[in-house]
């Protein structure tokens, strides 16, 4: 059984159409990105998976229940990270992580996941004194506190410097190799891109490519550009059999400046959603 | 000890243990947000002083002051405060939070009612031992005034926490929640009876006092205070009318309790 079941999910704001009929599939121990720009109906899907929020028509399986009816028992299975929460603020982050396994019937070890989220040296500070980064593993450490075997992470790293950014990953890295589902959000391709197993791109609420970070909109069989430095200047082919073309290519001999490039995931991308 | 064989899951948590340790957190993090200390809980304390030093001018005065102030006390920290506490749990993602855990929502609300319950008696408190030191206020000895103080208490921090509750999803952000809730408060203490007799005021607005739960709650409090039941008689309707009391709170309770149920919202942009 997967994970996440989805079949033609809509939900409509008003006259706005936030998601126009999403079908998803995601497998049990999978990391999945969803990748889209600012109103392409990431966060409002998510939110119904989570069951935050109503949906007009569909069908949703979560773990093998409808998120419109998850009791407490479901909600125990899930670790929902939030995206800009500043709550718990005059909590200490040992304080918080504590309450907060309580909820649980078989939590982790507080002690442990503050611990693993890097947070030990700041374990006796307030949560209102955080910087972003740590704050954002705090709400992991808050997130995965109850052993969830699926988590979602809506756009997590917004805002991180690049550092903060790569130790992020790590953790979401270490939980993936426990075998935790986890469903992710972004619009960083470079981050969908080091974490995801599966990409699905969403625009105007529907998802319009699907694939590994690897093969996502034909990627894999793109025709790559070759280009090089002749006599006269810059000179670029478009094949799909770039080999071939070096080959004929390199018979006059050495070729100055020689790259083949197929179109990068942020090509594919920006042509998806356009 | 009894051993449990575990089936796949171990058990949830009860409700009630959950409400017991909401009820720690909240309380935790309310003694340590200075504005709550400042405005919540010693607020009324420093009005009574004040005002208390340029009006009460003897002992029986100085019962009846106390006793309404600290009836006017715990509605600040009940439906201010609280109104407050719900709407920066919705602002901070607090209860977006709580609503993506195995918490059950009732867990929340015990949290709530133990919380107001505490800060409630600890205002209350406050107040007394100012009336103590600075008005020597005399407090009741007989059984029968505190269960009249305790009923009193209870029912009005219950009434006055749902409608605050009600009333706080009104307001969209703490700034707006400050004068949702604050406006209503000062106003009633006017027409209720905490800063000026009921009696002296002209009939309309003693109508308006008289249909929301301050006037009552006050009422109560002057009844336990008041040096002798003789003092009744400066009350609007010349006696305490205890039952009417019970009956105005419990109908505010009532309608607090439909409307929470009605209007409660987890986010400000949840549906």
């Amino acid at each position: 059984m997967n994970a996440i079941r989805v079949r033609g999910l809509r939900k409509a704001y008003k006259d706005h159409q936030a998601v126009a009929g999403v079908d998803l599939d995601v497998a049990r121990g999978e990391v999945f990105a969803v990748l889209g720009p600012n109103g392409a109906g990431k966060t409002t899907s998510v939110e119904i998976l989570e069951g935050h929020r109503d949906r007009d028509a569909g069908e949703v399986s979560v773990l093998g229940v409808d998120p419109a009816e998850g009791g407490r028992e479901w909600r125990s299975k899930l670790g929902i990270v939030l995206q800009s929460a500043t709550d718990a603020a005059t909590l200490t982050v040992r304080e918080a992580v504590h309450h907060y396994a309580k909820y649980y019937g078989d939590p982790r070890d507080p002690e442990e996941v503050i611990d693993l989220v890097g947070l030990t040296e700041k374990a006796k500070s307030r949560a209102g004194t955080l910087s972003g980064g740590q704050r954002r593993r705090l709400d992991v450490a808050l997130g995965i506190i109850g052993r969830p075997e699926l988590v979602f992470l809506d756009e997590p790293t917004t805002g991180f410097d690049p550092e903060a950014r790569r130790q992020f990953w790590g953790l979401i890295k270490l939980l993936a190799s426990e075998g935790t589902t986890i469903l992710l959000t972004t619009h960083y391709l470079d981050e969908a891109e080091a974490l995801a197993d599966r990409v699905a791109v969403l625009a105007g609420g529907r998802i319009v490519a699907e694939g590994t970070p690897q093969t996502l909109g034909g990627r894999a069989h793109a025709d790559a550009t070759v280009r090089w430095l002749s006599d006269s200047g810059h000179r670029e082919v478009l094949t799909h059999e770039p080999t071939k073309v070096i080959a004929d290519l390199s018979r006059h001999g050495e070729l100055a400046e020689l790259t083949v490039t197929r179109p990068s995931l942020e090509d594919v991308y920006l042509e998806l959603i356009k | 000890m009894t051993t449990v064989v575990a089936s796949q899951a171990a058990a949830l948590p009860s409700t009630l243990r959950l409400g017991l340790a909401r009820g720690g957190t909240e309380l935790r993090e309310f003694f340590r947000q200075k504005e709550n200390l400042i405005f919540t809980v010693s607020l009324p304390a420093l009005l009574m002083l004040l005002l208390g030093t340029v009006y009460v001018k003897e002992p029986a005065a100085a019962q009846m002051f106390a006793a309404s102030m600290i009836g006017a006390g715990i509605i600040s920290t009940s439906f201010v405060g609280l109104g407050m506490s719900v709407v920066a749990d919705r602002e901070d993602g607090t209860l977006k939070r709580l609503r993506g855990t195995p918490m059950p929502f009732t867990s929340y609300f015990l949290g709530k009612i133990i919380l107001v319950f505490v800060s409630s008696l600890f205002e209350a408190v406050l107040l007394v031992v100012v009336g103590v030191l600075r008005f020597d206020l005399e407090l009741p000895t007989s059984t029968e005034k505190w269960l009249t103080f305790a009923w009193v208490f209870t029912l009005g921090v219950v009434a006055c926490s749902l409608i605050g509750v009600a009333l706080s999803s009104i307001a969209k952000s703490t700034r707006n929640a400050a004068g949702v809730l604050n406006l209503p408060y000062i106003v009633l203490q006017f027409l209720s009876g905490v800063f000026i007799m009921q009696s002296e005021l002209p009939e309309s607005l003693r109508t308006v006092g008289s249909l929301f739960p301050l006037k009552w709650v006050c009422q109560g409090f002057r009844s336990v205070f008041a040096l002798d039941d003789g003092y009744a008689v400066m009350e609007a309707a010349g006696s305490w009318e205890l039952g009417k009391i019970a009956l105005v709170l419990t109908a505010w309770s009532v309608v607090g309790l439909v409307l929470v149920g009605r209007t409660f919202k987890w986010s400000n942009t949840s549906r």
